[in-house]
């Protein structure tokens, strides 16, 4: 967000002066610290305008307070978010990322859970971008919406060139081009999971544990089902054929059309039965009708 | 403890706040606690393990509903989405009330996910107020607004925060939730006197009470939540117990956690001074 510039009396009268104020220190609040982490020297005019000194502090230091919580709360969440992005492109990068990221991607949302949504876009080297999908497939398996599971006695009056089937909100599938499933349990075993506070509104230091450092993988590509069960996440490997058939699903192909290219009869049953064992059928989320 | 229409006619004792590392302890060992509190935005999803963890919490403990993201004194309007999801989550848990800051932290849409202090004039405890009813009328539960520890003051400022508070509440027809960490938090930190803070403000209004540690610096205090409480605060906590009556209260615990037993122990030394009111 680019911070207003300072304009007007800094008197609150009004709802319309509230949002002055607001977006006026907001703006700063939510500017980038210098290479150094200090507040920018261009929140002083903010500062003379609104932030009384103390005989302790000067205004442009206690606003600096708030300019730091802000940067060591978000990046702090995004530690948490995507350690293997982390351990991957190493502590420096991984700060620099998490910073450009939050310049471009501020939060836009009450909960904290959303803001790496668009982390996977903004990566751009391929192995990192890799795990960032997969790690924000995790967060998705983690508390996604559960629908109604379709039955068998749903599909019963449906025949298989109209019925269409969608997977669960909480299962992504991903083409990924190193078996990062394997890199990111690894890592899990090295790391005790990290643990944020919610309820102070103070920070005091963004999480500066050492980076694991665990053999890159060698490229290969895999495709996953990241799921869950019983509120258990899980990687669930699927053979070429298996993905291309639940992506069709998953773009609103018939049963049918999706089966197409799929294996022998015997072959899908099985498969079908495993996914369905899974619970990761359910309706299509803008239709009524299985059709 | 007394009960009041803002906190549900309730009279609950001494509670905690529900964390990640106490689950494991909590569910398997199933120890007293009178009740707990959740940060509501931890379980306004829609399903998985937060929710089956709530659940279970359900099934054995009462549960009370706080909130950090509400944000009654930002300008702009109460977000739809979030008060839907609340509901849908205060209907889960049947909090008797709900609580949430007496602060800012977003604008034009923009989160900071920080209690922003705000500016203490007539005007803008009007707005906060009006925001607290709107809630409250969609929420169809009492609220309770927190005092916020802070470290910035506003030139625009022409009343003292105590004022502020029991302006908005007056307004509002709503509760407190009375941080008492937060009160000498700010008191250090803007050089005013805390039992001046805790003399003035509506006691009748008080629905619950916050008690936590913080970190001292050389020049200032932050509200990080990650000790146990001192001497200093508790003798504020003493005072407001003597003014407001024996009061729902609440230890926030939330970084470098120790074990269940532990923070539970901590809180529970408020007892001492509760029954300290009680006629021999």
């Amino acid at each position: 967000m680019k911070p207003s510039k300072p304009t007007g009396s800094s008197k609150v009268s009004s709802r319309r002066d509230l949002l002055n104020l607001q977006r006026q220190v907001g703006g700063a609040i939510m500017r980038p610290l210098t290479p150094r982490w200090k507040m920018s020297p261009a929140a002083r005019a903010v500062v003379a305008k609104f932030i009384k000194p103390n005989d302790r502090l000067t205004g442009f230091e206690r606003l600096e307070l708030y300019n730091w919580q802000y940067w060591y709360r978000l990046i702090d969440c995004l530690y948490d978010d995507y350690p293997g992005v982390r351990a991957i492109l190493g502590e420096r990068p991984f700060s620099k990322l998490c910073r450009d990221y939050l310049i471009r991607h501020p939060s836009t949302s009450y909960t904290l859970r959303n803001l790496g949504r668009q982390l996977p876009q903004f990566v751009r080297p391929p192995l990192a971008r890799d795990m960032a999908r997969l790690e924000w497939a995790r967060i998705v398996a983690f508390d996604a919406e559960e629908r109604p599971v379709v039955t068998a006695d749903d599909l019963l009056d449906t025949k298989p060139d109209r019925l269409r089937l969608a997977l669960q909100p909480y299962v992504t599938l991903l083409k990924l081009r190193y078996p990062l499933d394997d890199f990111l349990i690894a890592l899990k075993r090295l790391n005790t999971e990290a643990l944020r506070g919610e309820a102070s509104n103070a920070v005091t230091s963004t999480k500066r544990k050492r980076v694991q450092t665990l053999r890159r993988p060698r490229p290969e590509t895999v495709h996953v089902a990241v799921h869950r069960i019983n509120n258990a996440i899980y990687y669930k490997r699927l053979t070429p054929a298996q993905f291309a058939l639940l992506r069709a699903l998953q773009a609103g192909r018939t049963l049918t059309q999706a089966c197409a290219r799929a294996g022998n009869p015997d072959e899908l049953q099985r498969w079908f039965g495993t996914w369905a064992a899974f619970g990761w059928f359910c309706r299509r989320a803008t239709r009524k009708s299985l059709i | 403890m007394p009960a009041n229409p803002f906190n549900g006619q309730t009279d609950y004792g001494i509670g905690l706040g529900l964390r990640v590392p106490h689950y494991q302890h909590i569910l398997n060992k199933k120890p007293v606690c009178d009740w707990f509190e959740i940060i509501s935005e931890n379980f306004m999803c829609d399903a998985g393990r937060p929710l089956e963890v709530l659940d279970q919490i359900l099934e054995q403990y009462r549960v009370v509903q706080h909130g950090v993201s509400m944000y009654f004194g930002s300008a702009e309007k109460l977000n739809r989405e979030h008060l839907t999801k609340l509901k849908r989550l205060v209907k889960r848990t049947r909090t008797p009330w709900l609580s949430d800051h007496l602060c800012w932290g977003s604008v034009d849409g923009r989160y900071t996910h920080d209690l922003l202090p705000m500016p203490y004039t007539k005007a803008v405890a009007r707005h906060t107020a009006q925001k607290i009813r709107q809630a409250r009328d969609f929420l169809e539960v009492p609220i309770a607004v927190e005092n916020v520890s802070s470290y910035a003051e506003f030139h625009a400022s022409d009343m003292t925060e105590w004022e502020f508070l029991s302006e908005v509440v007056e307004l509002a027809d709503c509760g407190i939730l009375l941080d008492v960490n937060n009160i000498y938090v700010s008191a250090m930190n803007h050089n005013f006197d805390p039992s001046d803070y805790l003399n003035h403000v509506p006691h009748h209004r008080v629905a619950q009470i916050h008690i936590a540690g913080h970190s001292k610096y050389e020049k200032y205090i932050l509200d990080t939540h990650d000790h146990a409480v001192i001497d200093p605060v508790w003798k504020l906590y003493a005072r407001a117990v003597q003014l407001v009556g024996p009061t729902a209260t609440l230890l926030e615990w939330d970084a470098h956690i120790p074990s269940f037993n532990e923070v539970h122990h901590e809180a529970l030394k408020a007892n001492r001074f509760i029954q300290s009111l009680v006629p021999a």
